[in-house]
């Protein structure tokens, strides 16, 4: 079943056109990678999928449309962005940011449960909750934004170019967490990457945006034997 | 002799953390709206004198003091609060120096409309406290200073705790921090904003309260004490809570210290006294005392 859907979805910041009707799907379950240059309109979709930007067209999540929502009602919904940048809260410490994750969706009770359930993920970060975020390397706050949107149990997780800036230990490390999670709570995902090898190596489907619209679509497996995502992306 | 200077500099110092405490209140007002909005309110001090007014009228409509005290504070929250949503909503996208000319519209705004209102000439206002004195030792401490520094000290307290033991205090917090990330999360950042204006505007109720009974109620009680306020806020250090707090306590003391033992200075010389501070700040440590370059990596 599809669980994010767009048909045709337009936006613009101020007069210059970012989306050109974009349509895709998410299914129930899925890893979904969202792949293309610089400017081609990854974030951009993101953005208009949260309620970040102006958009028009059809954007159904659940069945139901979420045009008519702003990003505080979209993460009522059960979608968790993780915005280019982490968007981690510097100055809070590391508990702080997590009950932040749980603000909107669940009550202080459920917090303890969720945010134990998260932390079994990240073990590192027990021993960390009071530090203060913003002295954690660029891996951990990027760990810590995941594990913040985690703890809102959210339907759809949205990640926005999470290895950007990150050595490629670490980059493995966030991925086999996405896997993880994608397979013992089967969270869907919806990624943004620069780096197709990555993402296509860890989702079931893929998209390549090209100057605001989607150019190729298939499978992972499918793009990565694609001979143009190949050349233009892949570099062989 | 030793023994009786010793004592006078005891009341100089309590005298001192009285007024301070008034500074704090309205120096931790304009720390709030600063740290949500990156804008300096102008207008804080007017707000303040105004809701004052608006407490005398309810004394003077029959109201005893600690009744018309909290309902003044309920009407200086919604009075904050629906400024916010109304006329600073939309500059919100703006440059911020917009924002700053309409605060500086509103200062002129409520100025006016005190002295259309309730007229110019300076009004008494009652004080809640007792015109007592209590000897301890050599030591004779006004109960008015007293009352002035426990009241301004427990709305200080009480934000603090609002703040750092409330959900919603938190997500103030995230807000002032990443207005983005907070919406993302689900936080009605329009709320907070609206929130933050009311709670400034509480805080100076209080400081216009305090201050009214020593410094009599007119339509620019506040003005002199608004730039005291931004003295200590820049001591602190502007994006500083606790700053401006112990900025506002500091500087009402040596203000105090500086005014009796300094004989040059004495009281005239006060107000440029605490705009040297200010310039001294500004130059030397621009981040103030408890404000901090944010430790950031990448």
């Amino acid at each position: 079943m599809a669980l994010l859907e767009l048909r045709d979805v337009r936006a613009r910041y101020g007069a210059i056109a970012a989306l050109h009707g974009v349509s895709l799907t998410v299914e129930q379950g899925q890893v979904v990678a969202l792949l293309g240059a610089n400017g081609a309109g990854k974030t951009t979709t993101l953005r208009a999928v949260s309620g970040l930007v102006r958009r028009y067209g059809e954007i159904r999540f659940d069945s139901r449309s979420l045009l008519r929502c702003g990003p505080e009602s979209a993460a009522r919904r059960g979608i968790a962005h993780v915005p280019e940048g982490r968007g981690i809260f510097d100055e809070l410490s590391v508990w702080d940011n997590l009950r932040m994750g749980a603000y909107a969706s669940i009550s202080r009770r459920e917090l303890k449960r969720e945010s134990d359930r998260v932390l079994g993920y990240f073990p590192w970060m027990r021993d960390r909750l009071r530090q203060q975020s913003g002295t954690l390397s660029g891996g951990e706050q990027q760990m810590l934004a995941l594990a913040r949107a985690m703890v809102s149990r959210p339907r759809l997780l949205m990640l926005d170019e999470p290895s950007l800036g990150l050595a490629p230990l670490v980059v493995q490390e966030l991925f086999r967490i996405v896997a993880l999670l994608n397979k013992e709570e089967e969270l869907t995902v919806l990624v943004v990457e620069q780096n197709a090898e990555l993402a296509l190596a860890a989702s079931d489907y893929a998209y390549v945006l090209e100057v605001g619209h989607v150019a190729v679509e298939g499978t992972s497996d499918e793009l990565r034997a694609h001979e143009g995502v190949r050349k233009s992306y892949l570099g062989y | 002799m030793l023994a009786f200077q010793s004592a006078e500099f005891v009341q100089q110092i309590v005298s001192g953390l009285a007024t301070g405490s008034i500074f704090a209140s309205l120096a931790l007002a304009l720390v709030l709206i600063y740290r949500s909005t990156n804008v300096v309110n102008f207008a804080q001090g007017e707000m303040a004198m105004f809701t004052t007014y608006v407490a005398w009228a309810l004394m003077d409509r029959g109201l005893s003091y600690w009744p018309a005290f909290v309902l003044t504070l309920l009407i200086a929250f919604a009075g904050g609060a629906t400024l916010e949503r109304t006329i600073i909503r939309p500059f919100e996208r703006k440059p911020p120096l917009a924002i700053v000319i309409v605060t500086i519209g509103l200062l002129i705004t409520f100025n006016g409309a005190a002295g259309w209102i309730w007229g110019a000439e300076v009004k008494p206002f009652d004080s809640p406290f007792p015109n007592t004195t209590w000897e301890i030792g050599d030591v004779a401490i006004s109960s008015q200073d007293v009352g002035v520094f426990c009241v301004c000290i427990v709305t200080v307290l009480a934000l603090w705790a609002f703040f750092n033991l409330t959900s919603l205090g938190l997500a103030m917090r995230a807000t002032a921090i990443n207005p983005t990330a907070s919406r993302l999360v689900g936080v009605r950042v329009g709320w907070m904003l609206a929130l933050g204006w009311g709670l400034a505007a509480v805080l100076g109720a209080v400081a216009g309260m305090m201050a009214a009974p020593t410094v009599f109620l007119d339509p620019n009680m506040m003005l002199v004490v608004l730039i005291y306020a931004f003295a200590a806020a820049v001591l602190g250090g502007i994006d500083s809570p606790v700053g401006a707090v112990v900025g506002g306590l500091t500087l009402g003391v040596v203000l105090n210290l500086i005014g009796r033992y300094v004989e040059f200075i004495g009281p005239e010389l006060r107000l440029p006294t605490a705009l040297l501070i200010l310039l001294a700040v500004l130059l030397i440590r621009p981040q103030g005392l408890f404000g901090h370059a944010v430790v950031r990596r990448v």
